[in-house]
């Protein structure tokens, strides 16, 4: 039996050893090596801001005579963006689900959920930033700002892409319907948009919670 | 209206990079004019620039490597004749602000401009064959990747005539790359030509990573997979692992300059030692990136030249994961001298001795197979031989220096920059050379030359002891790094020792040219007609020299390692198999013109031309989408179409 | 594993194929775990209901346990052999985060600590 393609090709019923991916089936089906490829981006993605939480535990005590975190923080908005962020991440999940099983109109609904969530936690976090600026604790303050603007900034940049790529993508399922190349690239969505939300709660943790008390 | 660019970029009263930057660009103009006038344009468009196929886009990165290496090897030799001169009363003929921007610029092209694309082109080339299937998991990715990598060989090249250079090192350590103390473009381009290089790379980490794991022939099992591809998925996680580091880091030090942030200033809060930590901590996994490729293709090429199976299989494959993983808990000893604890350089200092032993299996095993078998010593067996020796001497190096106490001495001495060429040189570029040697028959249908091969490795080999050993020398003397003057003439006749063997490397160099230019005549005399020129193991040698696009008309059924030679032993199949259709991924501009507006993205950013970034920009991202748009990425070959390219074989 | 009975599909985070009520129930438990691990951070920075020297060891244990409730529940990264190569992905990844960020804050500490102290 040889398999000439890559093309999704189930294979049922085979012993593991020959399955396919793990060794002996041959190349694994799309879905499977797309998933998979998007994965270890994500966890590329976690490396990088490994770099940044780094970068800001080592520099969140030099305030250089400047506001602290205690001093700035909002832990009343911060509850709020988690929230929004987390039902998100819920609302992306039904949608993912509603999408595998072909309910368009389902799947468009949690959607539109899903972006209108991502979007408040945006703005949220835009005002608090603009706040920030505004009494003189913008990035170029301190070396506690600057690691703290860029960590919670980059999370930001990232929900910020997401967002367009959901409209981009829905508009995809629109004019494609809900084929497997579609449905390949809102399942490497939705890893995207859990991953965020797994960033966001190391940030809320580390940078407010523990720096705002 | 453009940013800081002005006329005074271009160094009209600077005559070497003047004149160097006017040879260089005569003859890109000259290549373009012939390649207009000869209508190569469709052809080269079609075939090579659209290209997603691997085998296509990793001959493009070894040629973007060997390219380089002559850019990075004339920086080198400008420094050592610069050392050669100018000593005691004589000042040479570099002034400080151009040494600093010579040893800079060879530091960054040769690491990521000539080692990366030479490692990670022969990867490309050669893992989907070897895995026996027909492309890496993400083509077009692959191309992006590519085509990023040249973007950034471009900007680093396009600093020697508008404008300058980083004069920084290669590390680019801040307070000194801060704006405050490097206020002009240099630093610029450095930042930006490596971060956006460095995208491309990741992607080409994630899409090894993928393929190594998630497509290979039926029944290659992980145990039944080439040494090659267990050192390339070693490379490739690594790759994924430490290059967001080096990301994130460029990335705190552009906000330094560009929007006044206070990671790494010396006011403010900033801590610079926290960029040479996490430099580091890409820094070090980077050599093994360079390395571990090396290592899987001299694991190959001593099992193909010996006629034997490679000696312990497993403990190769434990081996190349125990690097892996160590390679990642040792990056302090790049600053031991930095002033941390006892405690804490302790530590590294064992790690670092303690990541010396899985690379002395593998070198006891290369040694093993050799042993008792029929040794045939052709070009990449040679390199193969120069290797063990010298990489095992530059590694005793290595492990002197992972003693702090010993490291304290000749930190950053000419004594480091002999040990960091003897590894690189005796590993990386030996490594290189003998994986373009070994599948060049393979990629272009004709073997090199044996006799130049053979020539270039000699010199390579006396060039690199006679260029490197006084350094040793030399740093336990008292000389130290990146000399512009030599302060004591005692020194002079090492130099001039260093000096001739560069000369000889040259040499080796001119035979590889000439190599590759007898080759290209005599390419009928030595056609490779059976696919197979050294008696090869593994399934690359099973394809028709060039493969066809899709390499395998039908995977192979793998039973064993060393698949290939299992096929010989048994006899293949004389009965013609029933050939199916074959998806193949369409050819696809969207790496080449993503790039092309990196570059001018890249390029206006380090000017300050914001209004033209931000159309670059927008203009990658609008590729990007449309290029996402497509649902159908691939055509079909019929099935009668694979069986009549499979009877002219 | 090597049960030739076992039927194999290969998974990645993300997909799923259980029963549809299954998942939604998976979605909801994960969405009903996170949220009283959230609302419990959010107290414990705020009071003093665990013992304050204790309070950050507390959140990063509310924190870990709400990454896993996330890859188990949103993820759906499982534990059996199709799961394989996920889970070691993953755990390479944890591992070089670890490093990073545990190596950074050991290493920069004990620069920081052997520096001039500042002029005041």
């Amino acid at each position: 039996m040889t398999i000439a393609t890559t093309l999704d090709r189930p294979l049922i019923g085979v012993p593991t050893e020959l399955a396919r991916g793990r060794g002996g089936g041959g190349p694994a089906p799309k879905r499977i090596v797309v998933a998979y490829g998007f994965w270890i981006f994500i966890l590329s993605d976690m490396i990088m801001f490994s770099a940044l939480f780094a970068a800001y535990a080592v520099l969140s005590g030099n305030t250089a005579g400047g506001p602290t975190g205690a001093e700035l923080f909002n832990l009343r908005n911060v509850f709020i963006e988690t929230m929004c962020l987390l039902l998100s991440s819920y609302t992306c999940g039904i949608g993912a689900l509603s999408a595998e099983r072909g309910e368009p109109a389902r799947f468009l609904i949690f959607a539109v959920f899903t972006f209108v969530l991502g979007a408040a936690f945006l703005f949220i976090e835009g005002t608090e930033f603009a706040r920030m600026v505004q009494m003189g604790a913008g990035p170029s303050r301190s070396a506690f700002l600057s690691s703290f603007f860029t960590l919670v900034g980059t999370h930001g940049v990232h929900v910020a892409s997401g967002l367009v790529a959901l409209v981009y993508l829905v508009a995809q399922a629109r004019a494609y319907g809900l084929q497997p190349a579609v449905l390949r690239r809102l399942l490497c969505w939705s890893l995207f948009w859990h991953a965020l939300d797994i960033v966001w709660v190391g940030v809320f943790t580390l940078v407010y919670l523990m720096g705002g008390h | 209206m453009l940013g800081r660019l002005t006329w005074d970029a271009i160094p009209f009263n600077e005559p070497l990079p003047l004149l160097s930057g006017a040879v260089v660009g005569l003859v890109i103009l000259a290549i373009l004019v012939t390649v207009t006038v000869k209508g190569w344009w469709p052809y080269l468009w079609r075939e090579w620039l659209t290209s997603v196929d691997h085998k296509r886009i990793g001959v493009m990165y070894v040629a973007l490597g060997l390219v380089m290496l002559l850019r990075g090897f004339s920086d080198a030799i400008m420094m050592r004749t610069q050392q050669a001169i100018a000593i005691g009363s004589a000042q040479g003929y570099l002034p400080p602000e151009h040494y600093d921007q010579v040893f800079s610029a060879h530091g960054v092209i040769m690491i990521f401009f000539v080692a990366m694309p030479l490692v990670i082109g022969l990867m490309n080339f050669a893992v989907p064959l070897q895995l026996g299937v027909r492309d890496v998991a993400f083509p077009v990715l692959n191309s992006v990747s590519l085509w990023l990598t040249a973007t950034g060989a471009l900007l680093v090249n396009l600093s020697l005539v508008i404008g300058n250079f980083a004069r920084t090192s290669w590390w680019n350590y801040p307070p000194l790359s801060e704006l405050a103390f490097s206020p002009d473009v240099g630093v610029d381009y450095y930042l930006w030509s490596v971060q956006i290089s460095g995208i491309g790379t990741l992607l080409t980490g994630i899409n090894f990573v993928t393929t190594i794991l998630k497509l290979r022939a039926p029944g290659m099992t992980y145990f039944r997979m080439p040494v090659f591809c267990w050192t390339a998925l070693a490379t490739n996680l690594l790759i994924v692992a430490a290059f967001p580091v080096l990301t994130a880091t460029f990335m705190m030090l552009l906000l330094d300059r560009y929007l006044g942030m206070h990671f790494f200033t010396n006011d403010a809060g900033g801590n610079q030692m926290m960029y040479v930590n996490l430099f580091w901590a890409w820094g070090h996994p980077e050599v093994y990136i360079l390395v571990l490729p090396a290592f899987g293709i001299f694991s190959e090429v001593v099992a193909t030249f010996s006629g034997k199976g490679l000696f312990s299989y497993r403990s190769m494959v434990w081996a190349t994961l125990g690097i892996c993983i160590l390679s990642f808990m040792v990056w302090l000893h790049h600053f031991f001298t930095m002033g941390a604890g006892a405690n804490v350089n302790a530590f590294f200092g064992i790690m670092s001795s303690i990541i010396a032993v899985p690379t002395g299996v593998k070198v006891f095993n290369w040694l093993f197979t050799m042993f008792r078998g029929r040794i045939v010593f052709r070009t990449p067996m040679l390199f193969a031989v120069g290797f063990i020796v010298t990489f095992v001497t530059g590694g005793l190096t290595g492990v002197l220096l992972a003693v702090p106490p010993v490291d304290f001495v000749v930190h950053n001495s000419a004594f480091l920059v002999a040990h960091f060429h003897h590894v690189i040189i005796g590993g990386v570029v030996f490594g290189a050379l003998a994986g373009i040697n070994y599948w060049f028959p393979k990629a272009f249908g004709f073997t090199l030359d044996e006799r130049f091969g053979h020539a270039s490795f000699w010199c390579w080999l006396i060039g690199f002891y006679l260029a490197f050993m006084p350094l040793y020398q030399l740093g336990l003397m008292g000389m130290t790094r990146r000399l512009q003057h030599i302060p004591d003439p005692s020194w002079r006749p090492l130099l001039l020792v260093a000096e001739v063997g560069a000369i000889v490397i040259f040499c080796g160099i001119l035979c590889q040219v000439a190599q590759l230019y007898v080759s290209i005549r005599t390419r009928e005399q030595r056609r490779d007609l059976t696919g197979d020129p050294w008696n090869g193991r593994t399934l690359e040698w099973s394809t028709s020299s060039p493969p066809p696009a899709y390499n395998f008309a039908v995977l192979p059924k793998v039973e064993t390692i060393d698949a290939f030679w299992q096929m010989k032993r048994k006899g293949l199949a004389p009965v013609k198999p029933a050939y199916e259709a074959i998806e193949m991924p369409r050819n696809s501009p969207a790496g080449f013109i993503t790039a092309f507006f990196a570059t001018v993205m890249g390029f206006s950013l380090i000017w300050q031309i914001w209004w033209l970034a931000i159309l670059n920009f927008l203009a990658a991202a609008i590729v990007v989408l449309i290029a996402g748009w497509s649902i159908e990425r691939e055509e079909e070959i019929s099935a009668a179409e694979v069986a009549q390219m499979e009877q002219a074989r | 594993m090597n049960n030739p009975e076992h039927v194999f599909h290969d998974r990645t985070p993300g997909v799923e194929e259980r029963e549809p009520t299954a998942s939604y129930l998976s979605y909801t438990v994960g969405l009903g775990l996170a949220i009283i691990a959230t609302i419990a951070s959010f107290i414990v920075a705020q009071t003093n209901l665990l013992w304050p020297p204790g309070i950050p060891v507390g959140l990063i244990v509310l924190a870990l346990a709400q990454i896993g409730v996330h890859l188990v529940f949103f993820l759906h990264l499982g534990s059996g052999p199709d799961s394989t190569n996920n889970v070691l992905a993953l755990a390479f990844g944890v591992l070089i985060v670890f490093l990073v960020i545990s190596g950074s804050v050991w290493i920069i500490a004990n620069l920081n600590s052997n520096l001039m102290p500042m002029p005041q």
